[in-house]
């Protein structure tokens, strides 16, 4: 890749791997993805591993003090963000249906795989 | 090549700013260019300028400092991840009514806007952590 290459709008995956409320990393993860739709950056995101969990609709965490992370999920379309996708294998291993709080394409291994090559950057939260 | 890297882990909590900084200085030893150090999350301690670890084990932020001092290495902290969990320069201190400040002045307080910086210029972006 030479220095040319990097003034082409590049195609960014952000990889989540957190479940919503476990830390703060999920929410800070969220709060890039906004960001870098403000600066109008090319984003993709993919929810792999306990980050399905962030995709659960209904969640109730005002119980133990934390904000809605769906609230603020729901809103990325409204940013110009609509490529999610999300690893059918996690979401198979914690029985979630299909019934999201954003609209996603189910991904394989050999997709994910397929998303990783096609990136020109990713970031891992 | 350009890099940039992301660390989210806070020093001797993870492994995370550890690995970071190994391998900020193979890209420095083999020639590479390093655009920007962008600190989130926990890393945001790694800015402190009051760590103090003990003798005989490796001093992570005054590590950082020191990259900062020999090669002028671009290390920004993320304001809000920072004021956040207690990281403020005199400035944020001053602004928020807080009696002391604790961010070296090595570091430089930005936002997120920083990090889409780094991803626009960088031809390699690693995260580490958290």
């Amino acid at each position: 890749m030479n220095s040319n290459s990097t003034k082409a709008r590049k195609k960014i995956l952000i990889i989540l791997t957190q479940s919503p409320y476990s830390g703060s990393l999920s929410r800070e993860a969220i709060d890039y993805c906004l960001a870098a739709a403000a600066f109008e950056q090319d984003l993709e995101l993919l929810f792999t591993g306990d980050a399905v969990l962030q995709l659960i609709k209904n969640q109730e965490p005002s119980a133990i003090d934390q904000k809605n992370l769906t609230k603020t999920l729901s809103a990325l379309p409204i940013y110009g963000i609509d490529k999610f996708y999300v690893d059918s294998n996690s979401l198979a291993q914690y029985g979630i249906n299909d019934n999201l709080c954003l609209p996603t394409i189910k991904v394989d291994e050999s997709e994910i795989s397929e998303l990783i090559a096609n990136a020109d950057t990713i970031l891992n939260f | 090549m350009n890099y940039s890297l992301v660390i989210l882990g806070a020093p001797y909590s993870t492994q995370s700013a550890t690995t970071a900084l190994n391998f900020t200085k193979a890209l420095l030893k083999n020639g590479h260019q390093i655009y920007r150090i962008f600190f989130y999350h926990d890393a945001v301690h790694n800015g402190s300028e009051l760590s103090t670890p003990p003798q005989d084990e490796l001093n992570i932020p005054a590590e950082w400092q020191k990259l900062k001092k020999d090669h002028s290495i671009d290390l920004v902290i993320c304001i809000a991840a920072a004021v956040k969990r207690g990281i403020l320069d005199t400035n944020e201190a001053r602004r928020h009514e807080k009696s002391s400040s604790n961010l070296s002045d090595c570091f430089e307080l930005s936002g997120l806007g920083q990090l889409v910086d780094a991803t626009e210029h960088s031809d390699r972006v690693i995260t580490f952590g958290p």
